[in-house]
């Protein structure tokens, strides 16, 4: 297998991710649209990691992982507390402000 | 036996991060160890000190940074004098943010809501504000926030670049769902703040694993000597290296705030608590601006003398969004009708004057892009700390326009954002009016203030870059850009003030369900999207400037004061910038 591969997949599962945060409308949903890019991107650190033969990009996909941890905290906590105001995680729904 | 080599790290030149982070952590501590009543005084003082103290070590490193460069920890820290003066620079302008943060005027309640989880319009919420509770946390949030912003520029490696985003950005996102008033906007503001902010992120580390892939480091100026020697195992396939150039642009120019992408930025300003839309306007601004000069300028290194082509398109990609970006600033700023908003289109204008300067790729830009994030930056803390006093008041149904600015004890409600409220404002408050206008022609960039030698430095980069014409389209952005400040000085200056109570003017229903206590009656639950019976009763709202307690007033002040004597006598702080134009080590 050639590490081209690898890297298309990265790249579709990027593309992947990034369309559900531009299409999907639930909050949710978007934020998973975010991780999934998060997780393309530690599929690329892998990869190259092994290509170079070093464990630089190993230790970048940890720091990935844990941004990530850190986001879901931060990002959950925002979205439950706007869907206990509004009982709705919509982003259409949060239209108060005029875009 | 092997023996264990300890690592030699340069203390003294983390020094200024360590004091803020330091701090941040503090201040958690505080939060649980030290009685409510001195938490809040507790929280204000170690806030200020740390930012005095991180500017303070700022100031005794200079002398030997500008002599000589240095990288601490393997490059994750690179201190060059353009590093070290963004870190002072972000550390100067959030202690005067801290001020305007820390201010609960005469009104007696700071822009925070007491708890900040409730929700609103419920009996908790309710009872968090009648027994006072406040959210102290917002203290060390700014900490970690302003520490993230002056790591963010100071290092060479592309993942602690990364860490330091999402150090500065995840304290902001939090920081915007805070607002006391209007709290459906604020928790709407950090929603959105927050996934395009998220989208932003994973981006630019996407770009982060392309560049990694193609050079085999995350190291910016290692990347551009590995580039220039060649015989990398992916040699053939510029493409990642291009792509991942352009993903990390793209969340670098998110942050920035520039066209297409500013869509976050009118709303999180407008929704985010008024102090810390100021902090967040000037503070992330001087991060993203430097990280960005950072990143283009050392990866041009490599790029440029490989392949000139690419370079000439990264260029051409850099020219298009500035010209983009003070398109859409001044002109959809021009027909704004809330003062907040207005100052999100002008803080997008200026991401794109600043990109002018940026675009021209030649090494003075960085003493230039410094002095005009100082003018940006102390002309939108010292805009948006008037902007805190300038109030509603709601005044009976009856009551006319007798009413003094003061002398009614009516209860005081959120700021009073709309233009057409600002009318007479001269006659209220002379002063404030006039620091106000002040602000607003430094922005606009008149003679004798600092924004007009800032946009000088800005064009004149352009110039010397070879892009005269963007100078020229810059130029005339800025006269469109005069035509918006002037339309709300006359306002604020000349409009009569009769039509200061405006009739049948409905709240919004956050207002009320905020009421200040006094008078009770919170709108409905769950439905204050809707307008609820009891606001409907034809409630009126004046306008009235509420007292700053001092520390809004000092720091209104003290950016009034900079921003004149930058345009009067800029030579001493064009002299520091200029020592500072070295960024590679």
């Amino acid at each position: 297998m050639d590490v081209t591969n690898y890297v298309v997949l990265a790249a579709v599962l990027f593309a992947i991710g990034a369309t559900t945060v531009l299409l999907r409308r639930n909050a949710i949903v978007v934020f998973m649209g975010v991780e999934l890019m998060l997780n393309a991107t530690n599929l690329a650190f892998v990869t190259f990691a092994r290509m170079h033969g070093d464990l630089t990009g190993q230790v970048l996909a940890f720091f990935v992982m844990v941004v990530a941890a850190a986001e879901v905290v931060v990002g959950l906590a925002i979205i439950v507390t706007i869907f206990r105001t509004r009982r709705s995680a919509s982003v259409d729904d949060v239209n108060l402000l005029r875009g | 036996m092997t023996t264990f080599v300890p690592p030699e790290i340069d203390w003294l030149a983390l020094a200024p991060l360590l004091v803020v982070l330091g701090a941040g952590v503090v201040g958690i501590l505080v939060e649980a160890f030290v009685p409510a009543r001195a938490r809040r005084t507790t929280q204000i003082v170690l806030t200020l000190a740390a930012l005095a103290g991180g500017f303070a070590v700022v100031a005794v490193l200079w002398p030997q940074i500008v002599a000589q460069p240095v990288q601490v920890l393997g490059g994750s820290v690179t201190l060059t004098p353009f590093a070290l003066g963004t870190q002072g620079l972000v550390a100067a302008l959030a202690f005067l943010g801290v001020l305007v943060v820390a201010d609960r005027t005469s009104t007696g309640q700071d822009a925070f809501a007491p708890s900040a989880s409730a929700v609103p319009g419920t009996s908790y919420e309710d009872l968090a504000r009648r027994s006072g509770l406040e959210q102290t946390e917002i203290y060390p949030l700014l900490l970690f926030a302003a520490g993230g912003m002056m790591l963010f520029a100071s290092t060479d490696d592309l993942i602690v670049m990364f860490i330091a985003l999402e150090v500065l950005s995840l304290p902001l996102y939090v920081l915007c769902a805070t607002a006391r008033r209007r709290r459906l906007l604020s928790q709407e503001a950090a929603a959105k703040y927050f996934l395009l902010g998220a989208f932003a992120s994973a981006l630019f580390i996407f770009g982060v694993a392309l560049i990694y892939g193609f050079a085999g480091t995350v190291r910016l100026l290692v990347i551009a000597q590995r580039v220039q020697q060649g015989g990398l195992p992916l040699e053939g396939m510029t493409v990642l290296l291009v792509a991942g150039v352009l993903l990390v642009t793209v969340g670098l120019l998110f942050k920035v705030g520039a066209v297409p992408f500013h869509a976050w930025t009118p709303d999180v300003y407008t929704g985010a608590p008024t102090p810390i839309t100021g902090f967040m306007a000037a503070c992330t601004k001087v991060a993203a601006v430097a990280a960005l000069v950072v990143v283009l300028y050392r990866i041009t290194i490599g790029v440029g003398a490989v392949s000139p082509e690419t370079m000439q398109q990264l260029q051409a990609v850099i020219v298009v969004v500035a010209v983009l970006t003070m398109a859409v600033g001044t002109v959809v700023g021009s027909v704004q009708s809330d003062v907040k908003r207005l100052l999100a289109y002008s803080s997008i204008a200026h991401a794109g004057f600043l990109l002018v300067g940026v675009a021209g790729f030649r090494p003075e830009v960085q003493a230039s892009t410094l002095f005009y994030l100082l003018a940006y930056g102390v002309a939108t803390i010292g805009a948006f700390g008037v902007v805190t006093l300038v109030r509603e008041r709601r005044v009976g149904a009856t009551s006319g326009e007798d009413n003094g600015p003061v002398e009614d004890d009516g209860v005081v409600l959120g700021e009073a954002t709309e233009i057409a409220q600002w009318a007479g404002l001269g006659r209220k408050a002379p002063w404030l009016t006039a620091a106000f206008a002040l602000f607003l022609l430094s922005m606009a960039g008149i003679p004798l203030t600092a924004g007009f030698i800032a946009k000088f430095g800005a064009f004149s980069g352009a110039t010397n870059g070879g892009l005269w014409w963007l100078a020229v389209l810059g130029v005339l952005a800025s006269v469109v850009a005069v035509a918006f400040y002037l339309r709300l000085l006359v306002v604020m200056v000349f409009r009569r003030a009769d039509d200061e109570t405006v009739p049948e003017r409905v709240p919004d229903a956050e207002d009320l369900g905020e009421g200040a206590g006094a008078s009770g009656a919170p709108a409905g639950v769950g439905t204050a999207t809707l307008v609820t019976p009891q606001v409907t009763a034809s409630q009126q709202v004046a306008v009235t400037v509420v007292r700053s307690r001092g520390p809004a007033a000092v720091a209104i002040a003290v950016c009034a004061v900079v921003t004149v004597i930058l345009g009067v006598f800029p030579s001493p702080v064009l002299g520091l910038v200029e020592q500072a134009s070295k960024f590679v080590p």
